[in-house]
């Protein structure tokens, strides 16, 4: 808090809010130190230029601490107000008006303080910065008893810069916009006040008045004044003014300034209205910070009138009219025209303003569209009130690609200040063009609708193969019957070579041996059979291993045995 | 011109005659391998029945696939191909199995007949196979 120590000088800043509330709950004396410590850290840390040092090792001098400072002397003069010494104040009042001849501005009338620190770690920005000197400059003058002789269109000029720069997206910013809003609101230096226009529209058609609020910063109403329009001219010709020195009319349930009537003469177009505002009361004159002029930007609108349109198929070499027809450019009627590569096509029109003057629009296209989608623009040019586009189709066969067909013809007439601005398709033309020679560019691929390229295609029916012809089944039972047939042949072949079953085996072991080898042998075949009609190879095989390794044990037993049997029988 | 009609009535006796000759050569080549053929062993007889017997049994497959086509190819070539290669097996052990085979003489015909059982049962299995 309040120390003796010339090292601790910084620890005197202490916020307005902050001394105060100490006023308020301790007694007077013990603030006897304040006035003196104050005056010891001005010396110490003031600058020639109005700026202060934020301590006194660092040489550089800061606006923003020129703010904190003014605040926090504000707050030492508001404690020790028996003590202060006029002197002082009368200083401080100078380093102020020094302080404001640093001040910046842009060239639309904004002022503005900024930092041109080279060591700060922490740049404050321009709105820290003039909120900083703001906050500290209204807390001061709210303390002493004369006044801060401030010009005034500096702090309308602050106003509008802090007016001016939307909502910040940084919450300190957006802070300090509030915070220095609210300090100019009402304070003793000077309390700018702004002039807004809640629509700079005007309509002819609707038959609006011009309106006018006077509002201080956050809003507040203004004390009485005159409103006064200077000059208002359009922005074409500036320097001749239609309106003169034409005073607004006060409506006091709306809180507006407002002009009857536009006078007659005010014709569709961008004009520049010129105002000027002055505190009626001659006292008061001095607390408001009014401006001089100033400049607002205002549109009139009004219907224009189109008339005359026709479209026009002309002949090339003699320039005879071949078809005519009549455009309804209101309506929603369409022409169909045709025409070929040796004919022109013309478009025409005529536009005018409410009061009957020529008129040039913004836009005035004309485009065709093929049936492919491959469009061309074109400009329609005027002359006064007259407007007419000519499309000579000999020179415009390369730009067309040689694509014949339909063309979908599109008028688009707009402009800012034209109530019934239009994009309309007017019809179609018929163009026959000659066909396109071996080099001819070709038109540029039209976008693909995303729909057709990357949504579901169609469903592909997959034809199966058709199944072959088959034999009928009488045939094949036929021939089934056949293939049997030789086996019978076969058996009847051996009965009749005469064969016998002598060589069997007739005593036990062997007989059975020979048996299950048959057996075996039947089985396997039967394996096979099943094998055909249900089962899979890998059964098969399995169950073959066991089968076959079984078969060839009995086997190996019952041939060996017949080989030992016959070879007794020739040795014997 | 007598003597022409004489060498062209000479000239078709001459013909006659070799015909008459040739048939009956035939005859007599046909007689004597029928007799031949009577004395081989009976085993043997069994063995070239049953060649002839799957022989017949691939021509009657033949015969019906030009009937009615190959469509399922598979079928016929496992069809015709188990009835030559039964056959072809039964040549084999009709090679090793004859006494008059100089080559074979030590293989005992139980062996011959072992393996032809067993290339039988093999080419049985890959025929099933190929069925399908």
């Amino acid at each position: 808090m309040v120390s003796g120590g010339s090292d601790s000088n910084s620890h005197l800043f202490l916020p307005q809010s902050l001394t105060t509330s100490f006023q308020s709950c301790l007694p007077h004396n013990i603030f006897l130190n304040v006035w003196g410590d104050g005056i010891n850290c001005w010396q110490a840390l003031s600058q020639s230029d109005g700026r202060w040092r934020y301590s006194s090792n660092n040489p550089e001098s800061s606006t923003f601490a020129a703010g904190i400072a003014l605040e926090a002397l504000s707050g030492v003069v508001s404690l020790a107000s028996s003590e202060i010494d006029q002197f002082m104040i009368g200083a401080v009042k100078n380093d102020i008006v020094k302080l404001f001849d640093s001040i910046e501005k842009y060239d639309d009338g904004t002022f503005y303080f900024d930092e041109k620190l080279v060591n700060m770690r922490e740049q404050q920005g321009p709105l820290a910065t003039t909120s900083s000197v703001v906050r500290g400059l209204t807390a001061f003058s709210s303390v002493i008893t004369e006044s801060l002789n401030l010009p005034g269109d500096k702090i309308l000029g602050i106003a509008k810069f802090f007016l001016g720069i939307g909502i910040p997206g940084d919450t300190k910013n957006f802070f300090d916009q509030v915070d220095l809003l609210a300090c100019l609101e009402n304070n003793r230096v000077s309390i700018p006040l702004i002039l807004s226009l809640p629509s700079t529209v005007i309509s002819l058609t609707k038959k609006d008045s011009l309106k006018v609020k006077v509002n201080t910063v956050l809003g507040s109403h203004a004390p009485p004044l005159t409103v006064t329009l200077v000059r208002a001219f359009s922005s074409s010709a500036r320097d001749n003014s239609i309106i003169e020195n034409q005073e607004l009319k006060f409506d006091p349930q709306d809180a507006v300034y407002f002009l009857d009537d536009l006078p007659a003469s005010f014709d569709v177009g961008e004009y520049i209205f010129v105002f000027k505002m002055l505190v009626q009361d001659s006292e008061q004159q001095t607390v408001y910070a009014t401006g001089t002029l100033t400049q607002v930007p205002i549109y009139v609108t009004g219907l224009i009138k189109i008339e005359n349109a026709k479209i026009a198929v002309l002949d090339s070499d003699l320039g005879s009219v071949e078809t005519q027809k009549k455009l309804d450019l209101a309506g929603e009627s369409t022409v169909s025209v045709s025409a070929n590569h040796l004919q022109k096509l013309r478009l025409s029109f005529q536009m005018s303003t409410p009061l009957g003057n020529a008129f040039k629009p913004h836009q005035a296209f004309l485009r065709l569209r093929h049936e492919t989608k491959v469009e061309h623009t074109f400009v329609v040019g005027s002359s006064g009130k007259k407007f007419e586009i000519t499309l000579d189709f000999l020179g415009l066969v390369e730009k067309f690609f040689y694509l014949s067909g339909r063309y979908d013809i599109q008028l688009t007439v707009g402009d800012a200040v034209m109530e019934n601005s239009l994009l309309r398709e007017i019809g179609y033309v018929e163009l026959d063009l000659p066909e396109p020679p071996e080099n001819a560019s070709r038109p540029p691929p039209q976008p693909v609708d995303p729909y057709t390229r990357y949504g579901p295609k169609a469903e592909i029916t997959h034809i199966f193969r058709a199944p072959e012809k088959r034999p009928p089944e009488e045939l094949s039972l036929a021939f089934l019957v056949l293939t049997i047939l030789p086996l019978f042949g076969f058996i009847i072949g051996l009965l009749r070579l005469g064969v016998n079953l002598k060589n069997f085996p007739t005593s036990a072991v062997p007989a059975t041996f020979a048996v299950i080898f048959h057996l075996g042998i039947a089985a396997v075949l039967l394996l096979y059979v099943l094998f055909w009609l249900k089962l899979d190879l890998f059964t098969t095989l399995k169950t073959l291993c066991f089968l076959g390794v079984f078969l060839m044990v009995v086997g190996h037993r019952t041939l060996s045995h017949l080989a030992s049997a016959s070879a007794k029988l020739k040795s014997a | 011109m007598y003597q022409r009609e004489r060498e062209r009535e000479r000239e078709r006796d001459y013909r006659e005659e070799m015909a008459r000759s040739t048939g009956k050569d035939a005859q007599a080549l046909f007689h004597s391998l029928r007799s031949a053929y009577a004395a081989t062993p009976t085993t043997l007889k069994i063995i070239d029945l049953y060649m002839g017997f799957a022989v017949f049994t691939a021509l009657i497959q033949v015969v019906y696939m030009a009937i009615v086509g190959s469509f399922p190819f598979n079928s016929f070539l496992s069809g015709v191909l188990s009835c030559v290669g039964t056959a072809i097996l039964a040549v084999c052990l009709r090679i090793q199995v004859n006494k008059d085979n100089k080559e074979f003489k030590d293989l005992p015909p139980e062996r011959a007949f072992a393996d032809f059982v067993l290339c039988n049962l093999v080419l049985h299995l890959v025929i099933m196979n190929f069925l399908g």
